[in-house]
């Protein structure tokens, strides 16, 4: 069979004339002396006698290694450090000190049930008010915006998940509460005192103040993550559903949000977990009084003001414990909270660049 | 003059994926050897296992015995060793972004160590002449950065520094495949240059490009060396009829 | 269904899928057609809507802390300590050096173990189990609330032996070094393998490697990152509290109690003295216009590529 004819010649001739050093021919593994420079023989020398590196490659690794399992470090150092001092509390209160009201530092008797309630009233409100917006922001944002207004927008939001929380709080003392005492306030207690959460004298502090506050530092995180949510889900599904004719909200619920909504849970829990921990702002506007408080008016605590105020001024063993108590079940609760969350999420956007919020 | 290298009963894996079976080849010094084949046969695999690159993968594994000269890469040598005496270079031209052109060139020395400052301004430039890219550049060494040439200029900077580090060998993964044809040309001279002092080992799919420029070549399918000749045999007689076939364009 | 005046039921058919062609005009499927339409008009309204309530405010509220800071900013508030209890004038110089004092202590050990456990993850770890629970782990102590960290350092430095500042700085350092492992696990993540390669085959060492071409390639993003970091814990309060606890007065010791300023601003804020108050606002538009210059900074180079979002 003919195949076809390529070109074969043994020896074209070259292109280029070779350098002089080139030329030179090479035993292999001898050492060339050049005339009048020592360069190739200096090189290969150099290399040759060089070691391997083997043993610091070992040493750099191992390094390396101890930084990251130093994370691990971190975990294991606060809780065991927690519970060591919490002894006292946990042998005199055992499970009690969950469910007992009782918090008088005067009679040793100590009970975290308010400041649970507090918490988990401030951090459930504020998720009541912050989703719905954070949503909306975020549907705005991935979907209906003009492409000139997204950069600055989610900029803007990105500068205020930045602010530190005592300046929200500074904010919030000087103008949410007087707010609330002379004008939010009464006009709910008008309007919807029938549902009889707004009794109680309005100091302008207290659980609602403190829950609105809450709302506006959690909302850019639920948005912001829920927003890379969206912008994870493929367009294909977003084709699919317009291609089917459906309207533009019609093709965000069905093409996106269906898609995204084990991620959106998780940017919701990870909204929670922010709200659980939250501390110097609520500090400043709850109003700290160590009862259930029975309006939303009401002065309150959460677990993490309490420790905020009471800590530095503590005396007693047995006080003191009790507030490393309240800060080791702070500690286990976020930590579940944010595994939970952080699992939800890396499942929707599988190990993408995750926030470090 | 650059090594021979000998393989024997070479087999590697990715994982679970036998990628290289049984190769036995005999690769000699100072001449240039090309390695045909279709996509994802193992060409790329094996010009890995020359110079113990392969198995910076960690689901990667290679056993066999490769030996360079008189030295068996995997036993008797550390890969970092190994791999100063071996140049690679890639498919797509991969200078290192922060540096100029002259630490660039100069890198596999200056990392490992070399300081002489007189004899690493003449081995680059030695280098760069060898690579043909001398005049180009020589203004601009250390002011301009290595990611700032064009696409061929790119892959002559690469060839040359991999030949400032003096390898006896020279693997070569589809240098040219990435490039204008005014490039490639000029690259298949400069290996036309350099064979005569290194040995070298060109993967290609440009079966013109091996005729040109390759005493020997090898054609792989499917994880295995079929067959391993002057390229001449291999593109008038081939003796396998895989070879054949393939030469012909029937199939890759 | 039946609730929405505006439905009418589908036309009774007969047996078989397309018993008659789908008349597009139909009454019902116009009317359904117009309920859709409307309803799409309202969401959009509605996210329009929440973004405007959340986004307005938030600026509103910005502006203000800005008016407010601006307004009672001095030269003293940046040279004077705190002037005795209801006397005018003072500053927070000594806030400002304190805090200066307790971030360099905490970055000193912070950001190298940082950026060390985020060359672990991205250079030695990729794919292997170890190096996906330490990135969940250093995710989830991201979100750890920081007073439980100044609970920790207070059990170890503190309860009994009395404040100081580098029992502040312990607890800002530990809540660094998750920071910025992620950070740096990212910036290294967008360094191509290709240059990785290139150096190992020439024969340098895998240490060499990681050092002089991943670490310097990616070192912008990964200086970011640490900037970040840095204007992050710049303002916290809570783990402060009880750890460096806050002074009065100069304060160059580490075993000493020292002054930070978003914790001067709580005391201050709560304070019942206007002066203080005043000096409490100055206090949160300097801490302010650190963060906006960091985040800014961050999104330049997001722009430019180098970052993909890690905040």
């Amino acid at each position: 069979m003919a195949l076809p004819q390529m070109t074969t010649e043994e020896d074209p001739k070259p292109v280029m004339q070779p350098i002089a050093v080139t030329a030179i021919a090479r035993e292999p593994g001898a050492v060339v002396q050049m005339p009048g420079d020592g360069g190739i023989s200096a090189i290969r020398r150099h290399l040759t006698e060089r070691g391997s590196g083997a043993v610091a490659d070992r040493i750099f690794m191992g390094l390396m290694l101890a930084c990251a399992l130093s994370i691990f470090a971190i975990v294991l150092f606060i809780l065991t450090v927690l519970v060591i001092r919490s002894k006292l509390s946990l042998a005199q209160f055992g499970f009690g000190f969950f469910v007992s009201s009782a918090w008088d530092p005067v009679s040793g008797d100590f009970g975290a049930l308010p400041f649970i309630f507090g918490t988990l009233m401030t951090s459930f409100l504020a998720l009541a008010m912050a989703v719905p917006l954070a949503l909306g922001v975020a549907i705005f944002l991935s979907e209906l915006c003009p492409e000139r207004l997204r950069a600055p927008i989610s900029f803007v939001t990105e500068l205020l998940a930045a602010i530190p929380s005592v300046v929200y709080g500074l904010w919030a003392f000087f103008v949410l509460v007087p707010i609330m005492r002379d004008q939010l306030g009464p006009w709910l207690y008008k309007y919807f005192g029938w549902t009889k959460l707004f009794d109680g004298y309005n100091f302008g502090v207290g659980l609602l103040t403190a829950s609105i506050i809450l709302a506006i530092m959690i909302l850019p995180i639920i948005s912001s993550i829920t927003r890379d949510i969206m912008l994870a889900v493929p367009t294909s599904q977003r084709e699919a559903v317009l291609a089917l004719g459906a309207t533009r909200w019609e093709m965000v619920r069905t093409g996106v949000l269906r898609n995204a909504r084990i991620g959106i849970v998780g940017a919701v829990i990870l909204g929670l977990g922010r709200a659980l921990g939250e501390t110097m702002a609520v500090t400043m506007v709850i109003g700290n009084h160590a009862e259930i408080a029975k309006s939303l008016f009401a002065p309150g605590n959460t677990l993490a003001s309490v420790i905020a105020t009471e800590f530095s001024e503590a005396t007693g063993d047995l006080y003191l414990s009790s507030l490393v108590e309240i800060g080791l079940a702070l500690f286990i609760v976020t930590v579940v909270v944010n595994a939970i969350a952080r699992g939800l999420v890396w499942a929707v956007t599988r190990g993408t660049p995750s926030r470090a919020h | 003059m650059g090594v021979g290298i000998s393989v024997e009963h070479l087999n590697a894996w990715y994982g679970q994926t036998h990628t290289l079976q049984d190769i036995n080849v005999k690769l000699p010094a100072n001449h240039a050897t090309a390695l045909i084949g279709p996509s994802g046969c193992g060409k790329s695999t094996f010009v890995r296992c020359l110079n113990r690159m392969h198995e910076t993968n960690p689901i990667a594994r290679a056993e066999g015995v490769v030996k360079m000269g008189d030295i068996d890469i995997y036993k008797d040598a550390e890969p970092v060793q190994i791999r100063r005496r071996v140049g690679m270079v890639f498919q797509r031209p991969n200078p290192f972004p922060t540096m100029s052109i002259y630490d660039n060139v100069a890198s596999g020395l200056k990392l490992n160590g070399f300081r002489n400052r007189k004899v690493l301004d003449e081995t680059v430039e030695r280098s760069l002449k060898a690579a043909a890219l001398w005049e180009e550049v020589k203004d601009d060494l250390k002011k301009k950065s290595g990611a700032s040439l064009s696409g061929g200029q790119q892959q002559r900077m690469c060839i040359a520094r991999a030949l400032a580090v003096d390898p006896e060998v020279l693997l070569m993964d589809e240098p040219a495949s990435a490039l204008d044809p005014v490039s490639t040309s000029k690259i298949e001279d400069l290996i036309f240059q350099l064979k005569s002092q290194y040995t070298i080992v060109i993967v290609t799919h440009n079966m013109q490009q091996a005729a040109r420029v390759a005493e020997n070549t090898g054609f792989f399918l499917n994880g295995k060396m079929v067959e391993f000749d002057s390229t001449h045999k291999i593109f008038t007689n081939p003796t396998d009829k895989r070879t054949e076939d393939y030469i012909t364009g029937r199939f890759g | 269904m039946s609730a929405n005046p505006l439905y009418t039921p589908p036309p009774v058919r007969g047996e078989g899928p397309l018993h008659a062609p789908l008349n597009m005009n139909s009454k019902w499927i116009r009317l359904n057609r117009a309920r859709r339409h409307a309803v799409n008009h309202g969401v959009t309204f509605l996210a329009i809507l929440s973004t405007v309530l959340v986004i307005a405010p938030l600026v509103a509220i910005l502006v203000y802390l800005l008016y407010m800071g601006a307004s009672s900013l001095n030269l003293a508030f940046f040279t004077k300590i705190p002037a005795p209890v209801g006397m005018p004038g003072g500053g927070m110089a000594n806030a400002i050096v304190g805090s200066g004092i307790i971030l360099a202590v905490a970055s000193a050990m912070g950001i190298p173990v940082g950026i060390a456990a985020g060359v672990y993850l991205a250079e030695f770890g990729r794919g292997k189990l170890l190096a996906g629970t330490v990135r969940f782990t250093a995710d989830v102590l991201n979100g750890v609330p920081s007073i439980v960290m100044g609970i920790a350092a207070w059990v170890v430095l503190v309860d009994r032996r009395g404040f100081s500042a580098l029992a502040g700085s312990v607890a800002l350092a530990i809540m660094m070094v998750p920071m910025i492992a992620r950070t740096t696990e990212e910036m290294l993540a967008t360094v191509p393998h290709a240059i990785r390669e290139a150096a190992l085959g020439l024969g340098v060492p895998k240490w060499r490697t990681v050092l002089s071409v991943s670490l310097k390639t990616a070192s912008p993003g990964i200086i970011t990152g640490c900037m970040l970091a840095f204007a992050r814990v710049a303002g916290e309060t809570a783990p402060l509290l009880f750890t460096a606890l806050g002074n009065q007065f100069w304060s160059f010791k580490l075993n000493q109690p020292i002054a930070a300023l978003p914790l001067q601003i709580y005391v201050y804020a709560i304070s019942p003295y206007d002066e203080w108050h005043r000096l409490a606002w100055a206090g949160s538009l300097v801490l302010i216009v650190m963060i906006m210059v960091a985040v800014t900074l961050v999104r330049i180079y997001a722009a430019r590529g180098v970052m993909k979002g890690a905040s």
